[in-house]
């Protein structure tokens, strides 16, 4: 890659927006893997980027975002999910948030479809639905080049797929910018689960004969492929452990969908 | 006269054993808690696309199919039997016969749909006995359940083959004695000859046994349904009727819960509105027992044909887990029929020492739950497995205190300091230090 300027990103946050009474159009919410897990802490950086790249007005919540609840609710603790949420949409409400970006399928969810019984309404985007819309827009020009050659697949996350039926955006985005992207033989609304979901990544699993994730690495395997595309952060945990635990380090990556994008725009 | 005496005899009988099935289980349904359901148009357009349109049985193309046929074939018999039950109580034949080319249509159809489904219930029955169908088996399934669907299937198969043989005498019987065909019969029109050598009276017997067997299996079938999984048949168009409306990801909210919070984080709110209204039973959280179920996960029970589907793609399950959305389902119907007579006759304080969470279903099940709804998704009559695992979490830990204790400690976490893991909330921004973009 030819050598440009580095630019530092100043990432916006609302108190001090608001403070100049500025309100930017989208709030990224980082949510807590997006903010804690190392791995995840990489996508986060790079949708950012990408925010910039694209000029969006956007801010984050900083120190006054909390846990979604997302993993408390689903692990039968409705009283601190609810405290969680409420907790989040008096902040939210107070800077007049309309719109919600994240890169976390589960915080997609549980804002987008659970945050409305607590008076917590906003138009809220997948990472993947907001590339998407940003490439039918024209705002998003994306070439072939950084994955030249370069054989994916996408797994699904179930909170983006069957949760909320959203199949074709990150298809559509990863069309953009690979030739070659195949389909593992459980997709879709017919995708297998990584193993992370409700809770789970948070515990040992139950006693079985098989990891959840190993599972779905024969999956990823029989595609031949080189990259195995997330778009959400337990995912990402449970497939590159997957590639690990397979032995497959050396010739399969797993990256995010937003880190596919900033690699080819070279950010 | 006699045939018309001896019909209604078998009506009457029929339908009364239908009422008190059918006031067991309103009586079973009363006990159960309530769910709103609202929005009846989109319910309408589900009901003609999952129930009618049989979409989601197809996610398995081939054996799908079978099953869709087997449904509509079902659609357009069952007008017939209707003319039957009319035919034997007025002592008329063939009286829907007056709709002309429309009535041609159905039975014909229905005609080649019997032969068709007689054969599906040979294919179904094989699968089931010799094919090794891993779904049809797992620790839920017992002795009594495989009896059970091989005696619903034999049922249906004998009930298409008195259904052939009846329209095959019939067309003999009329040829015999060049009386007009009332509807057209092109399986039946071809069997005719193989009967047609036979006497006037022999054709009329033959038609008589048939026409006979194939009411009262009818009647028996009406009956035995309740009491089978096979209920489906009526339990699965109203189930999908019902479906929930919201996407799979949302979990329904608990409006007690709701209150209690806004308690807590608004101390005005305890003076301003004081929870005197609400006297009488403690509300408990989540469920335990079958009593706390609401109807909608009862009937959800009811419309289950174990088909396996759900456990079939279960994460949980396809790795070793104790976990079967199956098994999930089919404990609600079960402990129901345990417990329900006991709380119809002795009230809602009623123990028999058991309970549907425990006794039943082990919270090992409910923990390797990952939530990811492939269960929910596959299922061709709508059940909602997911919300029951849920709502026994729940259960779990606002009543008992017993999550696993890495759950126990991500609670603590998010409570301190507003994540899963142990951070401090000042590094929230942590991520964003340092940050280079190439210009």
């Amino acid at each position: 890659m030819e050598t440009k300027d580095k630019v530092k990103i100043e990432v916006p946050i609302y108190s001090q927006l608001h403070a100049n009474g500025n309100a930017p159009e989208y709030l990224f919410w980082v949510g807590s893997a997006g903010a804690f897990d190392d791995r995840y802490t990489k996508v986060t950086r790079d949708f950012v980027k990408i925010l910039h790249h694209l000029g969006i007005s956007y801010g984050v919540l900083g120190v006054e975002e909390s846990d979604s609840g997302d993993a408390a609710r689903r692990a039968g603790n409705e009283m601190l999910f609810q405290m969680q949420a409420m907790m989040n949409i008096e902040v939210m409400n107070a800077y007049e948030v309309k719109k919600i970006i994240t890169c976390d399928p589960h915080d997609f969810n549980t804002l987008k479809n659970e945050y409305p019984d607590y008076d917590g309404k906003y138009e809220v985007w997948h990472h993947s639905q907001f590339l998407e819309m940003m490439l039918e827009e024209g705002k998003l020009k994306l070439s072939k080049k950084a994955l030249a050659g370069k054989k994916i697949t996408f797994h699904d996350p179930c909170y983006l797929g069957r949760g909320n039926k959203e199949y074709e955006a990150p298809r559509k985005v990863l069309d953009s910018l690979a030739e070659n992207r195949v389909e593992m033989k459980r997709s879709k609304s017919f995708a297998l689960c990584c193993g992370a979901g409700g809770a789970q990544m948070f515990k040992e699993a139950e006693k079985g004969n098989k990891e959840v994730n190993m599972e779905r690495m024969e999956d990823v395997t029989e595609t031949k492929c080189d990259i195995v595309v997330t778009g959400c952060p337990f995912c990402m945990t449970m497939l590159t452990d997957g590639i690990k635990f397979s032995e497959q380090e050396e010739t399969m990556k797993n990256m995010d969908l937003a880190e596919l994008v900033a690699l080819e725009l070279g950010l | 006269m006699l045939k018309q005496i001896l019909f209604s005899l078998s009506l009457l009988m029929t339908l009364g054993i239908f009422a008190y099935s059918f006031k067991r289980y309103y009586l079973f349904f009363k006990l159960t808690k309530p769910f709103e359901i609202k929005d009846f148009g989109n319910r309408f357009k589900i009901m003609m696309n999952v129930a009618f349109g049989q979409k989601k049985i197809l996610r398995k193309p081939v054996v799908g199919l079978i099953h869709a046929l087997v449904f509509w074939g079902f659609l357009v018999i069952t007008i017939g039997s209707i003319e039957m039950v009319i035919d034997g109580l007025f002592g008329t034949e063939r009286v829907l016969s007056f709709l002309g080319g429309f009535y041609s249509f159905i039975v014909a159809s229905g005609d080649i749909m019997a032969a068709f489904i007689a054969l599906a219930m040979l294919i179904f029955l094989y699968r089931r006995i010799f094919g090794k169908v891993k779904r049809f088996d797992g620790i839920e399934m017992t002795h009594k359940s495989h009896m059970d669907a091989n005696i619903a299937l034999s049922i249906i198969l004998f009930l298409m083959i008195s259904l052939i043989g009846m329209n095959t005498f019939y067309v003999a019987e009329k040829l015999s004695s060049n009386e007009a065909v009332l509807g057209v019969y092109p399986v039946s029109e071809s069997l005719a000859g193989l009967v047609t050598s036979m006497s006037y009276s022999g054709l009329y017997i033959g038609h008589e046994i048939n026409w006979w067997a194939h009411i009262l299996l009818i009647f028996f079938f009406a009956n035995y349904l309740p009491y089978s999984k096979h209920f489906h048949v009526y339990s699965s168009i109203p189930n999908v009727l019902f479906s929930r409306l919201e996407p799979l990801g949302q979990l329904y909210n608990m409006e007690s819960i709701t209150k209690e919070v806004k308690l807590m984080m608004d101390p005005d709110a305890a003076f301003a509105d004081p929870p005197a209204e609400e006297e009488g039973e403690i509300e408990k959280f989540g469920v335990k027992d079958i009593e706390d179920v609401s109807w909608k996960n009862y009937l959800d029970s009811l419309a289950c044909t174990q088909c396996g589907r759900c456990t079939d793609v279960c994460p949980a399950n396809i790795t070793g887990k104790k976990l079967s959305p199956r098994k999930i389902v089919m404990n609600v119907r079960s402990r129901m029929d345990e417990k329900g007579p006991g709380l119809i006759k002795n009230g809602a304080d009623f123990s028999d020492g058991k309970s549907l969470l425990g006794d039943y279903i082990s919270p090992e099940e409910l923990w390797a739950c990952t939530t990811c709804n492939a269960c929910a998704q596959e299922c061709p009559v709508n059940i909602n497995q997911p919300s029951m695992i849920i709502d026994m979490r729940r259960y779990l830990v606002m009543e008992e205190s017993s999550a696993p204790t890495e759950l126990n400690n991500i609670f603590q976490n998010i409570e301190n300091n507003g994540a899963p893991w142990q951070y401090s909330q000042d590094d929230r921004m942590k991520w964003a230090e340092d940050l280079f973009t190439n210009a």
